[in-house]
């Protein structure tokens, strides 16, 4: 192992320190015995019980995790199909036009997409709930997951579609038997980052919601308004861990495919010699 | 009983003319916008022939097994495969079936599962599908590896499950697109091999894309030499080689001599005038009929050119030059030799003996001659 070099080090720590800083902070208070968000009264797990008997909270995090897995499934087949017929279809009459409307998403502000998603809904009477939050969030994260499945077909042999066309297959068996699992990897991917999408969205799904209907985000904004308290920072802490642990978890056996995958071609190599 | 031993028939189909073709392409023409990958090209191919387009990297040899395949569609003319116009149907209609180039072997599924993968798709009972998945492992000698994904087995392994996938579901027709290209030489020439006897195995006809000459020589019956969408010549790798039909087929096959002049005399022989001071060079007229004072390319391969220090008396083909160079290959030794009008000459002799004194050596002078059979006079 190389040394780091003073420059390098304190680069280091001062990045880091201005990524996490903030969240071990809030980490170690939602383990705070006071009430008092500013005053550090000893260790204590009592918030997260609290945090366990508080329905509005409960009730929040079912809507979210409804909304988070029906939008970003929806978004990641109607992402996929975007991304397959603007990598694959060739050159057509405004593909270029089409390529880029796909991904004004994603530079469009927050507060325009859920005032003009806000207008739709009144003006062809939809009553806001669940649903409008579904289709918000789907219309906004269907563009990331285009994005992530485009790069990786952009990358996909093409011969391997031929090649099962001229094995019996028709199109779309071509594309469920081989397309989809090989690109599976970067679908489940596109998928996971349109479910954190939507699980963090505050600003469309307040434009979207209704009295019935409140995300977590929007709660947590609307209880902090009325000052910090200890169970924000439990419900915080948890959400922080159940991202963590997926994070991880994903990088663990990515890492490890990519090593049995390197290892087996070698073997394979010597083994033909 | 006297038994008379009749003689081998020779391969060739293409000279019987009650035999139908597999393959016809009629007038067929293939354009992408302003490009012609395919002009106005008419070709039969016959059942159980092993046919090797040859030519360089877009001569339209790739386009022209895609619209077999049913990958392209032909921008004018037709083509029919067993009688049929296949123009309307699909890839996966067609009794046709590739190896790519990439061999596109389906990385989530196991060596098994991919050459099952066609079987499957015909809907076949899965006792039949387990029987000729078996047997097509054993015809490429790949058994051992059933169970493994495609990255865990070599790439000359992969080549052959490439195959045996390609030949499952037992095709009229197999396209092959560059199939031994990924390969290392050695392994190349013994799987040229390999394909000429699954080739004779399984009796299917075989299309071969290749951009190596001797690729195509080794395993063909019939080679077709492109250029620029267009066919040039043919014919058996021999006639090829022996009697090409022009100054481009004559240069793209194998090493040669083209030499430029002029026809003076025409008998059963011609008389080329090529060089100042120089005598003519006698060369057998071959179909093409040359008038006196057409130009003509006399094309003669190196090592029907001899090499000695008198000037041998049994030809009239015989001109003095100096060495210029000399390549020691192993096998052969090439002779570079300057005629004094400043044309080089290539001549080729094979170093039959491990031990000996080499006669020639750099600015030697020497004389090169051949017969008057040797070589093939081209119209320019």
């Amino acid at each position: 192992m190389r040394r780091l070099s003073w420059f390098n080090t304190t680069a280091l720590t001062l990045g880091f320190a201005f990524l996490y800083l903030p969240m071990i902070i809030l980490v170690i208070y939602s383990f705070n015995a006071s009430k008092l968000v500013t005053v550090w009264a000893g260790f204590s797990t009592k918030w997260y019980g609290e945090l366990l008997q508080n329905e509005a909270f409960l009730d929040a995090a079912w809507v979210t995790i409804r909304v988070a897995v029906v939008s970003s499934t929806f978004a990641t087949i109607l992402g996929t199909m975007a991304a397959y017929v603007l990598v694959r279809s060739g050159r057509f009459w405004g593909r270029t036009m089409f390529s880029g409307m796909i991904y004004a998403p994603l530079v469009m502000p927050e507060v325009i997409t859920g005032l003009s998603l806000l207008l739709l809904f009144i003006g062809i009477g939809l009553d806001r709930g669940v649903l409008t939050i579904v289709l918000a969030h789907t219309t906004f994260s269907m563009c990331y997951v285009s994005v992530v499945v485009s790069s990786r077909l952009v990358s996909f042999d093409q011969s391997l579609e031929e090649a099962a066309q001229d094995l019996g297959c028709t199109p779309l068996e071509s594309f469920f038997l081989v397309t989809l699992p090989i690109i599976a990897p970067a679908v489940l991917s596109g998928w996971l980052l349109a479910f954190t999408l939507s699980l963090d969205d505050l600003v469309i799904a307040s434009f979207a919601s209704g009295p019935s209907s409140t995300t977590l985000p929007i709660k947590i904004f609307s209880a902090v308004r009325l000052g910090v308290s200890p169970e924000i920072n439990a419900l915080s802490t948890i959400m922080i861990a159940i991202v963590t642990i997926g994070v991880v978890t994903a990088s663990i056996v990515t890492k490890r495919n990519a090593v049995r995958q390197q290892r087996d071609e070698q073997m394979a190599e010597r083994a033909g010699e | 009983m006297v038994q008379v031993a009749t003689p081998k028939p020779v391969f060739a189909p293409w000279d019987d003319p009650t035999l139908a073709p597999l393959i016809q392409f009629k007038n067929v023409t293939k354009r992408f916008g302003d490009f012609v990958a395919i002009d106005d090209m008419t070709i039969d191919i016959y059942e159980r022939e092993f046919f090797a387009l040859l030519g360089p990297s877009g001569c339209g040899k790739t386009t022209m097994m895609r619209m077999l395949a049913g990958f392209e569609r032909p921008t004018e003319g037709k083509i029919f495969l067993g009688g049929q116009d296949i123009d309307a149907i699909p890839p996966n209609r067609r009794s046709v079936n590739m190896m790519f180039q990439s061999y596109a072997l389906f990385p989530h599924l196991s060596v098994w599962d991919n050459i099952a993968f066609g079987l499957r798709r015909q809907k076949l009972p899965k006792d039949a599908i387990s029987d000729r998945v078996n047997e097509m492992l054993r015809l490429t000698r790949l058994s051992k590896f059933a169970h493994r994904k495609p990255h865990q087995i070599s790439g000359g392994q992969r080549q052959r499950v490439a195959l045996a996938r390609s030949l499952a579901r037992a095709p009229k027709l197999l396209l092959l697109d560059e199939p031994l290209g990924a390969l290392d030489k050695k392994l190349r020439q013994e799987t040229q091999f390999e394909l000429m006897d699954i080739q004779e195995k399984t009796g299917t006809t075989f299309v071969i894309v290749t951009h190596d000459q001797e690729e195509a020589m080794t395993v063909a019956s019939r080679v077709a030499v492109m250029d620029e969408g267009v066919m040039v010549q043919v014919d058996t790798p021999a006639r090829i080689y022996e009697a090409p039909n022009s100054v481009y087929v004559a240069d793209f096959i194998g090493d040669v001599n083209i030499i430029e002049g002029r026809a003076t005399q025409t008998d059963e022989n011609v008389h080329i005038v090529w060089a100042e001071g120089q005598p003519n060079i006698v060369g057998t007229a071959t179909d093409a009929s040359f008038g006196v004072g057409d130009a003509v390319h006399f094309a003669i391969r190196p090592e029907k050119v001899s090499i000695s220090a008198e000037k041998p008396a049994d030809t009239p083909n015989a001109f003095e030059g100096k060495i210029l160079d000399i390549a020691y290959l192993g096998n052969i030794s090439t002779y570079y030799v300057k005629m004094p009008s400043g044309q080089t000459i290539k001549a080729q002799t094979a170093n039959t003996r491990r031990l000996s004194r080499r006669d020639f050596t750099w600015d030697d002078s020497v004389w090169v001659s051949f017969t008057t059979t040797a070589g093939v006079c081209l119209k320019g």
